[in-house]
C-alpha cells in the first residue's frame, strides 16, 4: 500500500441551473488573456448536446484517453510513444480552433465613430484571432438549453450510443447541465502523452499542472486528454489547463468555480488512495468494471492501518483529518451517490457527479403525478429507461445499475424528508429500501440540500505536507524588529497612529498622559496619575519608589 | 575578403550559435517553443510539415556524412568515388525534393491562411527567407552541379575547410576556388546558424527523445525549500507507474 492524497471534487447535478457563473468567474480569473480567448477551463454544457469542443466524447475521432492493447496492456488510444514521436510534426488527431469555436469580439468603436447616415451603425463581429470580419456560427455553449434543436442535439456522441427510440424521446423530454473542469485524473493521459514531461501530477495534492517553462508546444496533450481540457495557447505556444485554483486551495479556500457557484453544488475534499493499485484498476478488462475498480482504489481514512500508512508516507495529520471529514469521500464511497465522468476513458477521473433526479421528477409532475411520492419516483426511475441509460453512458460506461441505485437513494431522500418536514409519520421502510438508516438519509440531506459552506469545502489549510513548517516560518521570523519586514500589523499601527500624545492637545499638566483610544495594551507608563503634582507618570512613579525605599531607613 | 567570409564569419556564426543557445536556455525557457500554428489550420500542415521535417532530417544526416567523414575513411572501407557520388546525389535529390515540396506547402499555407499569416513575426520572416534560400541553393548544388552538371567534389575542399574550423586550422583560401553556388550556400547557412538561437528554430534542440524511456506519468513535489535550484531536473525524479 502506497498512500497518496488527492483533492477531489463532486458536483451535484440536481442543483445546477446552468447559469454559467462558474465559467465566467473562471475565465476572468484564468483565461482572459490573448491566446486563450477560446479556452474555458470551466464550461457548462447542456446534455444532450455536442459539448465543448464539439463532439469531444467521440474518441473514435479524437483518440483521447487510454485503451487496452491486444495483450491487455494499457496504452494511449492515440498510439505508442514511438508513434507519438513520429507524429510530432503534425498531430493527426488535434482539434483546431474551429472545433472549439472561433473567438470573436465586436467593433464597438464603430458605434461612436461612424459618420452620420440613415441607418443605425452596427458593431460588426470581428475574429479575435485574425481581427477580420467574421460570422458567428458556433460558441462554447451554442446548443445551450437544447438550442439548435434536434439537428444540432442529434450530433451528441452519447446519444449515438443509445437506441433510436430512446434517442428521440430523450431529445423531446430531458435536459440537464453538466459543468466540467479538468478531472485531475489519477492516471492522466495528458501527462502520459507529453513528450517533454512538462505535465506533472503534484505528489502532495494530485493537482495536474503544466510547467510553462518546460512545455515546448508539441500539442500531444491536447489529443491525449479525452475530456479535451488541455488548451493550446496559440500566442505563447504553450499548453494551459485548469489548475484547480492551486493558489487558493493551498491556503485552504475553494476554487473560484466552487466559491462562486450559485447553486452551491460543488464539494471539495481530500481522498486517500492506494497509488500501487491505480495501474491495475485502470486496466480491468470490462469497461463496466472501471467504476467499481476505481472505488476500490480509494482508502478508508478511518481505518487505523490506512492512517498509519498515510503517516508513514509523510501525509500530515491535518490532511488525514481532512480526509476523514471529506464530503467527497462521503458522497463517493459512503453513500455511493457520486459517479465518475466517462470511466471508460481509463484515466481514473477525480471530479465526480451526483446524477440528476430532476428530469424524472419533472416528467412525473408534468404528467400530473406527485413527483415526490416514493412509489411514483421508484416506478418512474425504472419505467423511464431514457434518463437512466443516458446517464449510464456518461457515468458508468453504460452500466445502469449504479445510476439507478444512486437515483433511488436521491428519490428516497426526497420522499423521506417530505414526511419529516410535513410532520407526517415517517415511514422507515423508505430508507431501508435503499439500504440506509433514517439518520443516514438525514445527514445525506444536510450535506446535499442544506450544504453549508464548511460542509461543502473541507480543504486543509496550507495544502501540502510542509504547511506547519511554513507556518512556523511566517510567525517566527528573524527579521521581526523595528522597521524590519517582520513587523506586525500592530507595530505598523503603533507607528502610524503615534500612540503617545505628541500633538499638544493635552492639558498642560498632563502632556505625557496616554489617550486610551491609542493605548497599545502593553505599556502602562502614563496610564495612571502619578503621586507627584507634575502629572508625569514615570517620574511620579520614580519618586514614589524612592520615597518607599527610604522609609525603612527612617523607621530603622 | 576570403579571411572575412571563410574565417571570421564562420567563427562569429558558430559562437553566436553556441552562446546564443546557452543564453536563451538559461533566460528564456518560457519562450522556448515550436510556436505551432496547427490550432489555426491542420489540413495543409499535415501534408507539408512531415514532408518538410523528415526531408530535412535526411538532408542534415547527409550533410553530417559529407562534411564530417573524411574522404580517406570512405576510400579505406572500399567505397569508390563513383559509388559515393551516386548514393549522395540520389539520396540528396530525394530528400531535397521532399524538403522543398514541404517547404512550398508550408510557405503557401503561411501566407494564404489569414490566421497563420497574422501569427508570423518579423523574425519569422527573416528566418524563413534564410531557410528557404539555404535549401534552394543547396538544391542547386545537388541537382544543378552534381546531378545535371559534371559534379563537384566538395569533399576535397568544403569538407576539409569545415573540419578545419574545429581544429583551428582552416584554410580560407581553399574556399575561394569553389563554385559560386557552393559559396553562396555556405554563406547563407552560416548566417542562418548565427541567428538560429534567436528564432523559433531552437525547438530543434528540444527534440523529446527522453519520452521513449520516461515513465508515463510524471510526479513532482511542490517543494518550497528549493524553488529554483534543479528546477528542471526535479521533474525526472520521484516518479512512478
Amino acid at each position: 500500500m502506497r498512500v497518496m492524497a488527492q483533492l477531489a471534487m463532486v458536483m451535484n447535478l440536481d442543483k445546477c441551473i446552468g447559469c454559467h457563473t462558474c465559467s465566467v468567474t473562471c475565465k476572468q480569473a484564468w483565461t482572459n488573456r490573448g491566446g486563450v480567448e477560446y479556452a474555458w477551463f470551466n464550461n457548462v454544457e447542456t446534455r444532450p448536446g455536442q459539448g465543448y469542443p464539439r463532439q469531444y466524447q467521440d474518441q473514435e475521432k479524437w483518440k483521447g484517453g487510454w485503451e487496452l492493447n491486444k495483450r491487455g496492456k494499457l496504452t494511449l488510444r492515440t498510439g505508442s510513444r514511438l508513434k507519438r514521436l513520429l507524429n510530432i510534426f503534425a498531430n493527426p488527431d488535434m482539434p483546431t480552433v474551429a472545433d472549439y469555436y472561433e473567438p470573436w469580439t465586436y467593433d464597438y468603436q464603430n458605434l461612436l465613430s461612424a459618420p452620420p447616415s440613415d441607418t443605425t451603425p452596427t458593431a460588426k463581429p470581428k475574429s479575435s484571432i485574425t481581427g477580420e470580419d467574421t460570422k458567428v456560427t458556433w460558441g462554447a455553449n451554442w446548443d445551450d438549453d437544447l438550442g439548435g434543436g434536434p439537428e444540432q442535439i442529434g450530433k451528441d456522441p452519447v446519444l449515438g450510443k443509445l437506441s433510436e427510440q430512446v434517442k428521440l424521446e430523450f431529445e423531446q423530454t430531458f435536459m440537464f447541465y453538466l459543468p466540467r473542469i479538468c478531472e485531475h485524473c489519477l492516471n492522466p493521459s495528458c501527462a502520459a502523452s507529453c513528450p517533454s514531461g512538462a505535465i506533472y501530477k503534484r505528489a502532495e495534492d494530485g493537482i495536474v499542472l503544466v510547467d510553462q517553462d518546460k512545455c515546448r508546444g508539441w500539442r500531444q496533450c491536447v489529443t491525449g486528454c479525452p475530456y479535451k481540457k488541455i488548451y493550446f495557447n496559440h500566442k505563447t505556444g504553450k499548453a494551459e489547463k485548469c489548475t484547480f485554483c492551486y493558489p487558493r486551495v493551498e491556503v485552504g479556500i475553494p476554487t473560484v468555480c466552487s466559491e462562486t457557484c450559485v447553486g452551491r453544488l460543488r464539494y471539495i475534499g481530500v481522498l486517500l488512495y492506494d497509488a500501487d493499485k491505480v495501474g491495475e484498476a485502470a486496466s480491468v478488462k470490462d469497461d463496466k468494471d472501471l467504476y467499481p475498480a476505481q472505488l476500490d482504489v480509494f482508502l478508508n481514512p478511518h481505518d487505523p492501518r490506512v492512517v498509519a500508512e498515510a503517516e508513514r508516507a509523510g501525509i500530515s495529520g491535518e490532511w488525514i483529518e481532512a480526509a476523514q471529514n471529506s464530503p467527497v469521500y462521503r458522497l463517493i464511497v459512503d453513500y455511493q451517490l457520486a459517479l465518475p465522468l466517462h470511466p471508460e476513458y481509463r484515466t481514473m477521473p477525480m471530479v465526480w457527479y451526483v446524477p440528476p433526479l430532476s428530469p424524472v421528477v419533472d416528467v412525473l409532475s408534468e404528467t400530473g403525478h406527485d413527483g415526490e411520492e416514493v412509489g411514483n419516483l421508484f416506478g418512474a426511475i425504472d419505467a423511464l429507461r431514457i434518463p437512466v441509460e443516458y446517464l449510464a453512458e456518461l457515468f458508468t460506461a453504460g452500466d445502469v445499475g449504479p445510476v439507478r441505485a444512486s437515483l433511488q437513494r436521491l428519490a428516497a431522500m426526497r420522499a423521506h424528508m417530505r414526511q419529516v418536514n410535513l410532520g407526517e409519520d415517517v415511514d422507515d421502510s423508505i430508507a431501508a429500501s435503499v439500504r440506509l438508516a433514517p439518520g443516514e438519509i438525514e445527514s445525506m440531506y444536510r450535506l446535499l440540500a442544506i450544504a453549508k459552506y464548511e460542509d461543502r469545502y473541507v480543504i486543509p489549510a496550507g495544502a501540502g505536507s510542509d504547511a506547519h513548517r511554513l507556518e512556523a516560518l511566517t510567525t517566527g521570523c528573524s527579521l521581526d524588529g523595528d522597521g524590519g519586514p517582520g513587523m506586525t500589523a500592530f507595530d505598523v499601527m503603533t507607528e502610524k497612529f503615534q500612540l503617545t500624545d505628541t500633538n499638544g492637545a493635552a492639558p498642560p499638566d498632563k502632556t505625557k498622559r496616554i489617550n486610551l483610544l491609542d493605548w497599545d495594551g502593553v505599556n502602562t507608563s502614563g496610564l495612571f496619575p502619578g503621586s507627584g503634582s507634575s502629572g508625569n507618570g514615570s517620574s511620579g512613579n520614580g519618586s514614589a519608589g524612592a520615597g518607599a525605599a527610604h522609609e525603612p531607613e527612617a523607621i530603622g | 575578403m576570403s579571411t572575412l567570409l571563410w574565417l571570421a564569419l564562420p567563427y562569429i556564426a558558430l559562437t553566436s550559435f553556441l552562446v546564443g543557445h546557452v543564453w536563451r536556455y538559461r533566460h528564456d525557457q518560457f519562450g522556448w517553443t515550436t510556436r505551432s500554428s496547427q490550432m489555426y489550420e491542420s489540413r495543409l500542415l499535415r501534408l507539408g510539415s512531415p514532408l518538410f521535417h523528415f526531408g530535412l532530417l535526411a538532408v542534415i544526416g547527409g550533410h553530417v556524412m559529407g562534411l564530417m567523414i573524411p574522404k580517406s575513411w570512405t576510400e579505406f572501407v572500399g567505397i569508390s568515388d563513383g559509388t559515393y557520388h551516386l548514393v549522395s546525389v540520389t539520396a540528396g535529390t530525394a530528400a531535397g525534393t521532399a524538403t522543398v515540396a514541404g517547404l512550398a506547402i508550408l510557405l503557401y499555407r503561411r501566407f494564404t491562411v489569414s490566421a497563420v499569416r497574422k501569427a508570423t513575426t518579423r523574425g519569422d520572416k527573416v528566418m524563413y527567407a534564410l531557410l528557404a534560400a539555404a535549401i534552394l541553393t543547396g538544391m542547386v548544388n545537388t541537382v544543378g552541379e552534381n546531378l545535371i552538371g559534371g559534379g563537384y567534389d566538395y569533399r576535397a575542399t568544403v569538407s576539409v575547410w569545415f573540419r578545419g574550423l574545429f581544429t583551428f586550422s582552416a584554410q580560407p583560401d581553399v574556399m575561394t576556388g569553389i563554385p559560386l553556388s557552393f559559396q553562396v550556400h555556405n554563406v547563407i547557412v552560416l548566417v542562418l546558424l548565427g541567428i538560429w538561437p534567436y528564432t523559433r528554430l531552437v525547438h530543434v534542440f528540444s527534440a523529446p527523445l527522453g519520452y521513449l524511456v520516461r515513465p508515463y506519468v510524471v510526479y513532482r513535489s511542490r517543494d518550497p525549500k528549493r524553488p529554483d535550484a534543479n528546477r528542471y531536473a526535479r521533474a525526472w525524479g520521484d516518479q512512478h507507474e
